[in-house]
């Protein structure tokens, strides 16, 4: 019986701050995407004939943490197979708040844009076969325009 | 020491490859930072404690790399990269290499 309380209570504390948490997630990173706009992110490695000198790698990461209602839900998704919503939010939202504070560190070194940018994943956590945490990194070089 | 991780320098021409340098470290997380991971599981969101020790970890592995780097005679480090891998359930190592050059 208190073990079912403790599960529900549990439950009940991921649906509501898990939510909230992402929701106000999602607005921040929209405002944020907007903001660094100017500085244009490419996968791409060959160069326009128009860069200033110089180069400089710059990287962004974060370590997210899943909650229990996420957990919970893809446990049991996971007994009839199919999409992981929970754990496609959890991971797009990670990546993108890694390339916004990539942005961001080419933007404090006055760059224009990002070539070569590559995005890998890490799981950190206690138990292997869940993720407790979640590292998304970007990474690549910022270069300047010549004006 | 200019880093990136493309074949090049962007307006430097490349005069002498030195060949490969890296630079890695492995980091435990310790008690107090897994306890309030274990709070974050349940609720979700970022665990700082863990974004800041991984940067620091890469710090770290690429202050090496570039140690190396510049033991050669190298003035560069060109198409650089980085990879992390778990050994054991509590640490994680993060590994850093690339090709160090002379630029012109």
């Amino acid at each position: 019986m208190g073990g079912l309380l403790t599960f529900l209570f549990l439950l009940s504390l991921g649906i509501i701050f898990g939510r909230a948490n992402e929701k106000s997630h999602l607005k921040r990173l929209s405002a944020e995407e907007d903001q660094m706009s100017h500085i244009k992110v490419l996968s791409i490695k060959t160069l326009p004939p128009n860069l200033a000198q110089g180069g400089a790698l710059v990287q962004g990461n974060v370590v997210i943490a899943v909650d229990y209602f996420k957990v919970i839900m893809s446990t049991i998704r996971m007994i009839f197979g199919g999409r992981l919503n929970s754990y496609e939010t959890l991971l797009d939202r990670a990546r993108r708040e890694a390339i916004i504070r990539m942005q961001k560190d080419a933007e404090s070194l006055g760059a224009d844009a990002i070539y070569n940018a590559r995005v890998e994943f890490s799981a950190v956590g206690q138990q292997p076969q869940k993720i407790g945490g979640a590292e998304l990194f970007a990474y690549g070089t910022a270069v300047r325009f010549e004006t | 020491m200019i880093v990136t991780n493309i074949e090049t320098v962007p307006g430097r021409d490349i005069t002498q490859h030195l060949g490969l340098v890296q630079g890695n470290t492995v980091r435990a997380k310790h008690v107090g930072r897994d306890i309030m991971a274990g709070l974050k599981n349940i609720v979700g969101g970022e665990l700082k404690g863990y974004t800041e020790l991984l940067t620091d970890a890469r710090q770290e592995a690429t202050r090496r790399m570039v140690e190396e780097a510049e033991s050669k005679g190298a003035n560069a480090i060109i198409n650089v990269r980085f990879s992390t891998s778990s050994i054991t359930s509590g640490a994680s190592e993060l590994y850093v290499y690339g090709t160090a050059v002379v630029i012109a």
